[in-house]
C-alpha cells in the first residue's frame, strides 16, 4: 500500500504543479482580458462576459478540432522532445526556429530535386530524413562552437535563427524557386508525390505518429543507453561526468545535433504535412513555444508529449477565439509566460518548505543550465 | 598614389582583397551618423548587459524589456496626444510634453519588467536565462496581444524626438570634425547613450558603487562579510539597468521612428548581449562592439544598395542578398566564437546568491 501511495504522490507532484500553474495562468489571463476588453469591439471596459466568451470559444476550438490540435501539436512536441534532451544535458537550445525552417528547407530541397519522379514511399522517408538531417546540422554548428570555442549557445543559437531565416528566404526566392511562377515561391510538394498522408478527418497527417513514436524513442534513448546517461550525468555535473571519463564535448556536439535533428523532422513534417510549400518570409514560432513545452513537460518525454498537446490545443484554439470572440490569438504567447512564471515560482515554494536537499531550483525543473557554460552569455 | 591603387587592384586575387578594402574605406560607415544612430540600442542593451552581470546576474530578457519600453513608450505617447494635443516641439530636440511623457513611462515600464527578473532571478533563485526566456516570451505575447487589439484604431503616436543639428563650424572642425558630427548629430536618447556609457565606465571603475558591483559580481561571500548587502545592490543593479534597456527600446518607437511593430527589436537585445561580451563586460568596451556592429549593418546596407563595380563587383553578383543582411548576425557568431576563450565573465554571473542561514 505505501509504495502505491508513494507512486501516487510521485506522480502528482509533476502532474499536479503544471495544472495549478495553468489555472493560475488562466485567471490571470482572464483578468488581462477583463482590463482591455473596451478595446475588443463590441464590447464595454471591464467585462466580465469576454474572458467567459474567450475561454469557451477556445476550449471549444480546441475540441471540436482535435485533429487540428493534433496538427500544431506535432511540431511541439518533436522540437520541445530536442529542447528537453538539450536541458538534461545542461544546454539551453533558442534554436529551435532556425533548425525547424533549416528542416523545412531540406525537405522542399529533396521533393524539388526529386520532382516528382519517386513514389511517395520513397520521396516522403527521404524527404523527412534529409529534412532531419538539415536540422542536425543546424543544431550541430552551435554545439560544435561551445564545444571548441566555448561560445554559449543561447547567443549562437539567436544569431543563427536569422541567420537561418535568410538562408530560407534565398532558398525559397533561389535553388527552390518555381519557374514561371508569377512570385518565388517554391513549388506544391503535394504535386510531387511529397505530402504527407491524411490520416484522419480534414487535417491530421502522418507527422503525428513521428512526433508520438519520438516519446518512447527519447526515453529510451535518455534512460536505458550509455549515450543517455552520459547525458544525465554531464548535465548534472560536468566536472564529475568528465572526471568519470566521458567526452563532454563529444556529448555537447551529439546533443546539439539530435535537437537539431528533432526540430529538423517538426520542419519537415509540417511542410509536407501542413504547408506544401514554401511562400516568401515563411517562418514558424515553433521554436519558443518549443520551450515553454519542455519546461512544462519537466524535459521529461511523456511530460513534453502532453504539455505538447495542451500548447497545441491552445494554438488551434486561439483561432476559433479570436473569430468567435474577438479576443486576439496573441494571448496564448502571454499565457505561456504567465504559466511559466507560476511553474518557477510554485516549485520554488515546494522547495522552501522542504529547504534540505538540492540547493537551487534548477533540478526540479529537470534544467541543468549553467553547469556546463564554460563561455560566458 | 591613385596610379598605385589601381596597379594593386589588378593584382589577380590580393586585387580583390584591396578592391574590397577601398570600398570599405569609400563607402566607410564607420562612425557617421547613422552608424552611431544604428548602434544606440544594441549600446543600451549590452550597458543593461554589463551593469547586471557585473554584479552576477544574468539578463537575456533584454530583448523583452526593449520590446515592452519600446511598446509603452509609444502608446501611452498616443494616449497623451489624445489629451493634451500635440504642443508645439520645442527648439531642443523638438520635444513635446507628450514625447516626456511617454519616455518617462517606457522607462518606468523597463524598470518594473527589470523587477521582474530581478525577483525571479535573485529572489526566487530561479534559473537567470529561464527567467529571461519568460520574460522574451512574455513581451512578445503581451505587446502583440495590445498591438492586435489597438492596431485597428491606427492611434498616431507622439511622434520623434529631432536629432541635434550639428552647426557647420563644429563639423567642420579639422581632423576630428567627422567624429563630432557623428557623435552629437543624435537625438537626445543617443547623446544620452553617449554620455552613459561614460559616466558607467568612471563609475564602474572609480566609484564605491563600481567596487560593489565588481566585488559582488566576483565573490558575493566575500563582499557580505565585509557588509555589503549582496541581495540589495543586485536588485538595485537589476532594476536600473532595465532603465538602459528601456531607452534603447524607447529608441525605436520615439527616435528612430514613430510606430511600433510587432517584435520590432529583431534581435537587438541578443545582439547587445553578445557585444557586452565581445566589449568584455566594460561600457567602453560593449560601445565598441555596439559600433562594430552597427558598422556591419551599415556595410550590408551600401553593399545592397551600391554594389561596388570592377572584377569585384561582378564576383560579388554571385552572391545572394540574404548573406549581406545575415552578414551581421554572422559577423557575431564569428568573433563571439574567436574571442570567447579570452574574454572571462565576472565570476559568480549567473550563479544565485544565499545568505547563509542560521548560526
Amino acid at each position: 500500500m505505501r509504495s502505491i501511495a508513494r507512486a501516487i504522490s510521485a506522480l502528482a507532484q509533476p502532474i499536479a504543479e503544471p495544472l495549478v500553474a495553468i489555472l493560475l495562468a488562466l485567471v490571470v489571463g482572464a483578468v488581462g482580458i477583463t482590463l482591455f476588453s473596451g478595446l475588443v469591439p463590441g464590447h464595454s471596459n471591464f467585462d466580465i462576459g469576454l474572458p467567459v466568451a474567450a475561454y469557451s470559444a477556445l476550449v471549444q476550438g480546441a475540441i471540436a478540432g482535435w485533429t487540428s490540435t493534433l496538427v500544431y501539436a506535432t511540431p511541439l512536441i518533436l522540437v520541445g522532445m530536442g529542447i528537453a534532451l538539450g536541458f538534461k544535458a545542461g544546454l539551453f537550445n533558442i534554436g529551435g526556429r532556425g533548425q525547424f525552417l533549416m528542416g523545412a528547407v531540406g525537405a522542399m530541397a529533396v521533393a524539388t530535386a526529386l520532382g516528382g519522379s519517386q513514389p511517395a514511399f520513397v520521396t516522403i522517408p527521404l524527404a523527412v530524413l534529409v529534412g532531419g538531417m538539415f536540422g542536425a546540422a543546424a543544431g550541430f554548428i552551435p554545439g560544435w562552437l561551445k564545444a571548441t570555442s566555448g561560445a554559449h549557445e543561447v547567443v549562437t543559437t539567436i544569431m543563427l535563427n536569422y541567420v537561418f531565416v535568410f538562408v530560407t528566404y534565398w532558398a525559397i526566392s533561389g535553388p527552390l524557386v518555381l519557374p514561371k511562377a508569377h512570385q518565388p515561391i517554391t513549388a506544391d510538394v503535394g504535386k510531387l508525390n511529397g505530402a504527407l498522408p491524411i490520416i484522419w478527418g480534414p487535417d491530421l497527417n502522418a507527422g503525428i505518429l513521428l512526433a508520438l513514436l519520438s516519446v518512447p524513442i527519447v526515453w529510451f534513448l535518455l534512460y536505458r543507453t550509455t549515450l543517455g546517461f552520459e547525458i544525465r550525468a554531464a548535465g548534472a555535473n560536468p566536472d564529475a561526468a568528465r572526471y568519470g571519463g566521458m567526452r563532454t564535448n563529444r556529448l555537447i556536439v551529439l546533443t546539439m545535433s539530435i535537437a537539431g535533428f528533432m526540430s529538423g523532422l517538426a520542419g519537415s513534417t509540417t511542410l509536407l504535412g501542413v504547408v506544401h510549400q514554401m511562400a516568401p518570409g515563411y517562418d514558424t514560432t515553433v521554436g519558443f513555444d518549443a520551450i515553454t513545452v519542455a519546461l512544462l513537460g519537466r524535459s521529461n518525454p511523456v511530460g513534453v508529449l502532453f504539455a505538447g498537446l495542451l500548447l497545441g490545443a491552445m494554438r488551434a484554439g486561439s483561432q476559433t477565439m479570436q473569430i468567435q470572440a474577438g479576443v486576439p490569438a496573441e494571448l496564448v504567447d502571454a499565457l505561456q509566460a504567465v504559466i511559466l512564471v507560476f511553474l518557477v515560482i510554485n516549485i520554488l515554494r515546494r522547495w522552501l518548505r522542504r529547504r534540505s536537499a538540492s540547493p537551487g531550483t534548477s533540478l526540479s525543473l529537470g534544467v541543468e543550465t549553467g553547469h556546463t557554460s564554460e563561455g560566458a552569455i | 598614389m591613385s596610379g598605385l591603387a589601381a596597379s594593386l587592384d589588378a593584382l589577380p586575387v590580393l586585387g580583390l582583397v584591396f578592391q574590397f578594402l577601398g570600398y570599405v574605406l569609400a563607402n566607410s560607415s564607420f562612425m557617421s551618423q547613422t552608424t552611431v544612430a544604428v548602434a544606440v540600442p544594441i549600446a543600451f542593451a549590452a550597458l543593461c548587459g554589463v551593469m547586471c552581470e557585473r554584479s552576477g546576474v544574468v539578463n537575456i530578457g533584454l530583448e523583452g524589456i526593449m520590446l515592452t519600453s519600446a511598446f509603452v513608450g509609444w502608446i501611452v505617447g498616443a494616449a497623451a496626444v489624445g489629451l493634451l494635443g500635440e504642443g508645439a516641439p520645442s527648439s531642443i530636440y523638438g520635444t513635446t510634453l507628450p514625447l516626456m511623457i511617454g519616455l518617462v513611462a517606457a522607462i518606468l515600464a523597463g524598470m518594473a519588467v527589470s523587477f521582474l527578473h530581478a525577483w525571479l532571478a535573485i529572489s526566487l533563485r530561479v534559473d537567470q536565462i529561464i527567467s529571461g526566456t519568460i520574460i522574451n516570451i512574455g513581451a512578445v505575447g503581451i505587446t502583440g496581444y495590445l498591438y492586435t487589439l489597438i492596431a485597428p484604431q491606427s492611434p498616431v503616436g507622439a511622434g520623434e524626438f529631432a536629432s541635434f543639428a550639428v552647426p557647420k563650424e563644429v563639423a567642420g572642425v579639422p581632423l576630428i570634425g567627422w567624429l563630432l558630427n557623428a557623435v552629437l548629430g543624435q537625438g537626445p536618447i543617443g547623446m544620452a547613450m553617449i554620455l552613459i556609457v561614460i559616466v558607467l565606465q568612471i563609475m564602474l571603475f572609480r566609484s564605491r558603487w563600481g567596487l560593489r558591483t565588481r566585488a559582488v559580481g566576483e565573490h558575493p561571500r566575500a563582499a557580505e562579510t565585509v557588509g555589503i548587502n549582496v541581495i540589495r545592490l543586485r536588485y538595485w543593479n537589476v532594476v536600473m539597468s532595465g532603465a538602459l534597456a528601456a531607452l534603447g527600446g524607447a529608441w525605436l518607437t520615439m527616435e528612430h521612428g514613430s510606430t511600433f511593430g510587432p517584435s520590432m527589436t529583431a534581435g537587438r537585445g541578443f545582439i547587445g548581449l553578445a557585444a557586452m561580451i565581445v566589449g568584455r563586460w566594460t561600457p567602453l568596451g560593449a560601445l565598441g562592439a555596439a559600433l562594430l556592429f552597427a558598422s556591419a549593418t551599415g556595410l550590408s546596407t551600401s553593399l545592397q544598395i551600391s554594389p561596388p563595380s570592377g572584377d569585384l563587383g561582378n564576383l560579388m553578383r554571385y552572391v545572394p542578398g540574404e548573406f549581406w543582411e545575415a552578414l551581421p548576425y554572422i559577423i557575431t557568431i564569428v568573433i563571439l566564437a574567436g574571442l570567447i576563450g579570452r574574454s572571462i565573465a565576472p565570476a559568480a554571473d549567473g550563479q544565485p546568491y544565499e545568505r547563509e542561514s542560521g548560526s
